[in-house]
C-alpha cells in the first residue's frame, strides 16, 4: 500500500486529525506532569547537600526552559519548511508554535527569578545565560509582532521566518554559553547544564515532567493551529461545510 | 534549477551562516566577556581603581567574620592559584553562601585594598546530590573527591 505522505500537509485534512489527537495530547500532558511532580515532590530527599525544599522548582525550571529551546527549533523547522515548500501548513504551525513557546519561555524565566532569589541572592543578574536566555523571549516576541503587523499573510508568513532563522543563532549561545570545560574560562552565575552530578530519583522526575510539558505544547500548538486554520481558510467551502458550523 | 531548489538552497546557506555566527558569539564570549574578574585579575591591576566590577571566587576556609555590633561581613576571596581579596560588605549573605563554596559579589577595590561589596551573590554547581549520597560517593572515590573540590567552581 502507498501511503500518501502528504495527505496531512493540506489544512482540510490536517485540521480534523488535528481534533482527533488534541484530547490524546491533553490526556498525556497531565499524567505525565502529575506523575513527575508527585515523584519529584514526595520522592525525593527533603534536603539536598547544599540546598533545601526550594531545589523543586527545578521540575519546572528545567522542564520549561528546555521546551522553550526546544520549540524554538520546532518553529524555525516549520518556518523553514513554508519557506522551501511553499506549504501553507507549516507557516501555520510556525506561528502556532511560537505562543507556546513564549509561554515557556515566560515560566522558566519566572521559576529561574524565584529559585534565584533564594540560593543566588538575586532575582535577576545580567549572567551571560540569563541575559541570552532574555533575549530570546524579545525574539519570540518579536516574531508575533511582525506577523501581526504585516496584514498580508503570506508576506508576513516570510517575513517572520526570516526573523525566526536568525535568531536561532540563540539556543546554542544559550545552552553552551556557560557549558565549557573550564569555568574559569566563561564565568558566570548560572550554572552548568550537567545531568552527571543530578540523583537519578531527581533526574527521573524531571525528564518526566519535561515530556508533560511537551505533551502539553502539542496539545496547545494542535488547538492554536486549528484556529489559525479556520481563521485563514474562512472563504473556503471545506470550512463552510464543517459540521460545527452547520447547527 | 527549479525554484523550489533554489530556495532550499537559500534557506541552507542561511542555516550555515547562523551556524557559524552563533560559533563566532560563544566564542568571543568565552574569551571577551568579563561578567566577573578574579583575584588573580584584580591584584594585577586589569580593573581601573574605584570602577564598580563583579569578583568571584572562593569563599576561603575560616575566612568569614561577622561584626557583633552591626550587619558587617567580612571573607576572603581567593582563586585557585592563591591569590586573595578581603571583601568588606554590609547586606545580607544568601543562604547558599558558605565557607569553600563559590560567590560573586558587586563592588568596588578601596584605596585601603579591601573591596567593598553592596551585593554579594552565592554560586551554585550543578549538584543535586541528597547528603547521606554525596557523603557515600566521596567515600569512595576519596582522591577524585580531593581534586575536584581542590579545583573548585566560579
Amino acid at each position: 500500500m502507498k501511503i500518501n505522505w502528504f495527505k496531512y500537509s493540506a489544512p482540510m485534512n490536517f485540521y480534523p486529525l488535528a481534533g482527533k489527537l488534541i484530547p490524546l495530547f491533553w490526556i498525556l500532558a497531565i499524567a505525565l506532569i502529575a506523575l513527575g511532580l508527585y515523584w519529584g515532590f514526595f520522592k525525593t530527599a527533603d534536603v539536598l547537600s547544599d540546598q533545601k525544599q526550594y531545589y523543586r522548582i527545578i521540575y519546572v525550571h528545567v522542564a520549561s526552559a528546555w521546551m522553550a529551546m526546544w520549540l524554538y527549533a520546532v518553529m524555525v523547522a516549520w518556518a523553514m519548511v513554508g519557506l522551501v515548500f511553499n506549504t501553507r501548513l507549516s507557516f501555520m504551525m510556525a506561528s502556532a508554535t511560537a505562543i507556546t513557546g513564549t509561554v515557556m519561555t515566560v515560566i522558566a524565566l519566572a521559576t529561574g527569578a524565584i529559585w534565584g532569589k533564594t540560593s543566588w541572592g538575586t532575582w535577576w543578574d545580567w549572567d551571560p545565560k540569563l541575559t541570552s536566555f532574555l533575549i530570546l523571549l524579545f525574539v519570540y516576541i518579536g516574531y508575533i509582532a511582525l506577523q501581526s503587523a504585516i496584514d498580508d499573510v503570506r508576506r508576513s508568513d516570510k517575513a517572520s521566518a526570516l526573523l525566526a532563522l536568525v535568531g536561532l543563532a540563540l539556543v546554542p549561545i544559550i545552552y553552551y554559553a556557560v557549558n565549557c570545560p573550564d569555568p574559569n574560562e566563561c564565568a558566570s552565575l548560572h550554572q552548568e547544564s550537567s545531568l552527571e552530578r543530578v540523583e537519578s530519583n531527581i533526574l527521573i522526575a524531571m525528564l518526566i515532567t519535561t515530556l508533560g510539558f511537551w505533551m502539553y505544547s502539542f496539545a496547545t500548538i494542535l488547538m492554536r493551529v486549528r484556529t489559525i486554520i479556520l481563521e485563514r481558510e474562512r472563504n473556503t467551502s471545506w470550512v463552510s461545510k464543517l459540521k460545527e458550523f452547520n447547527n | 534549477m527549479k525554484p523550489r531548489n533554489k530556495r532550499l538552497a537559500f534557506v541552507l546557506l542561511a542555516l550555515v551562516s547562523v551556524g557559524a555566527a552563533s560559533a563566532l558569539i560563544s566564542k568571543a564570549m568565552k574569551g571577551n566577556l568579563a561578567y566577573l574578574h578574579s583575584p588573580e585579575e584584580v591584584l594585577n591591576g586589569v580593573v581601573p581603581k574605584g570602577q564598580v566590577f563583579r569578583l568571584g571566587g572562593l569563599v576561603k576556609e575560616g575566612s568569614l567574620e561577622r561584626s557583633d555590633s552591626k550587619l558587617e561581613a567580612r571573607f576572603i576571596v581567593r582563586d585557585n592559584r592563591d591569590n586573595e581579596i578581603t571583601v568588606v560588605t554590609d547586606k545580607i549573605l544568601p543562604d547558599l553562601f558558605k565557607e569553600g563554596k563559590s560567590q560573586v559579589s558587586r563592588g568596588k577595590m578601596a584605596d585601603d585594598g579591601l573591596f567593598y561589596a553592596d551585593e554579594v551573590l552565592a554560586k551554585h554547581d550543578a549538584e543535586y546530590m541528597p547528603q547521606e549520597l554525596k557523603d557515600t560517593l566521596e567515600k569512595e572515590h576519596t582522591p577524585q573527591a580531593a581534586s575536584s573540590t581542590k579545583g573548585g567552581t566560579y
